[in-house]
């Protein structure tokens, strides 16, 4: 706005740009991209992906991925929480999700039944994720009990901790915590919401 | 440090004004190479980046380091050539509209043209303009408005013609 009155004080035409200059700023965005990645400065890279449940966010570090979040939790906000929580050197990259994006693809058209990524766990930690890290030893197609997987994980009597571990887990679909329910076969929660939750047994065959 | 927003937001919110402020101060022939660095650098320190801080002062802050990084280059090439170039052919790519304004804009003197490039495309108040070149808000004052001064000189045609519009 500054900007805008300062110009049109001086001399409007300084601020005339054209489609070059957008076109320019996209090119020289790439670029950045990549030199931030060799520079070993590009602490989160993201990308959105459409799917068949709506738009999914993936967020990775040079260690794997970080992040996977569904549109009901607010793109931006969760782009903000990262930024926080982990580090504010973030940039819109593709490339670093290529691998991600191709194999949740390939899961959507049920031609997937286990990933294959490296998993940046840094926005977890503890009990939650011990359970984390347990999930996706449950086998696509079927499901298991909050109950049963604290017994699983050795501590039987932490259920609600099982339920609170699925419900923050921030790698959703690729750590199946969907494949997780009530002993009575009630949905119990999920980030992306029941609907989501349901979609995915769906998709799986397991409801 | 808490409330800082991802680094993709302020590429996103300040790439334009960068862009502008590094063609107005270096030339369109190095703009994108001052742009890249400013943002890379940026990149680099902004975890530490007190949260008060104007990002966008503190961007254009960075743009001019770079620029003069690159002019001192420019002129150490310049004057290891026998003849001197006109500066104005070395604003050969890409087309952005008003060539020639952009060109008289390269004619300025250094301390001119930085100042309109800092305050009328940077925004940047004087004050945040002398602590960039230095010297007094009031000198940075008169420097940008000569600099006006001498491109409406320079570009009368086509003020006259853009006037009649």
């Amino acid at each position: 706005m500054n900007t805008k009155t300062n110009a049109q004080q001086g001399i409007p035409e300084l601020l005339a740009f054209t489609a070059a200059g957008a076109e320019a700023v996209d090119r020289l965005h790439r670029q950045l991209e990549e030199s931030a990645d060799e520079a070993k400065i590009l602490d989160v890279a993201y990308t959105m992906m459409d799917t068949p449940v709506g738009t999914l966010l993936l967020a990775a570090t040079e260690r794997g991925l970080l992040r996977v979040a569904f549109e009901v939790e607010g793109l931006d906000k969760v782009l903000d929480e990262l930024g926080r929580k982990f580090s504010p050197r973030i940039l819109r990259s593709p490339k670093r999700l290529d691998v991600a994006a191709f194999e949740i693809d390939e899961y959507f058209v049920r031609r997937r039944t286990s990933f294959d990524l490296a998993l940046d766990f840094s926005l977890t930690s503890g009990f939650r994720q011990t359970v984390q890290r347990f999930l996706p030893q449950i086998a696509y197609g079927t499901t298991e009990s909050y109950k049963h997987v604290a017994a699983l994980v050795g501590n039987p009597k932490a259920i609600r901790a099982v339920g609170s571990a699925c419900a923050t887990n921030p790698l959703p679909i690729v750590v199946p915590c969907h494949r997780v329910l009530r002993t009575n076969g009630e949905l119990g929660g999920y980030l992306g919401g029941l609907a989501m939750k349901a979609a995915l047994l769906k998709l799986e065959g397991a409801a | 440090m808490d409330m800082k927003v991802p680094f993709e937001r302020v590429v996103a919110d300040h790439s334009m004004t960068v862009l502008r402020v590094c063609r107005a101060v270096v030339g369109t022939h190095d703009a994108e190479d001052a742009w890249s660095e400013t943002f890379l650098a940026a990149m680099r320190t902004y975890p530490e980046l007190p949260d008060s801080t104007n990002v966008e002062a503190w961007l254009v802050t960075i743009a001019h380091r770079k620029a003069i990084d690159i002019i001192r280059k420019q002129k150490r090439i310049d004057s290891s050539m026998a003849m001197v170039p006109d500066r104005s052919m070395t604003v050969t790519s890409p087309s952005y509209t008003n060539h020639e304004l952009w060109n008289a804009l390269q004619l300025l003197p250094d301390k001119q043209r930085q100042a309109v490039a800092y305050h009328y495309l940077g925004g940047l108040p004087y004050l945040e303009v002398a602590q960039i070149l230095g010297g007094t808000p009031d000198a940075s004052r008169r420097a940008a408005a000569d600099g006006i001064r001498n491109l409406r000189k320079t570009f009368k045609d086509m003020q006259i013609e853009g006037a009649s519009q």
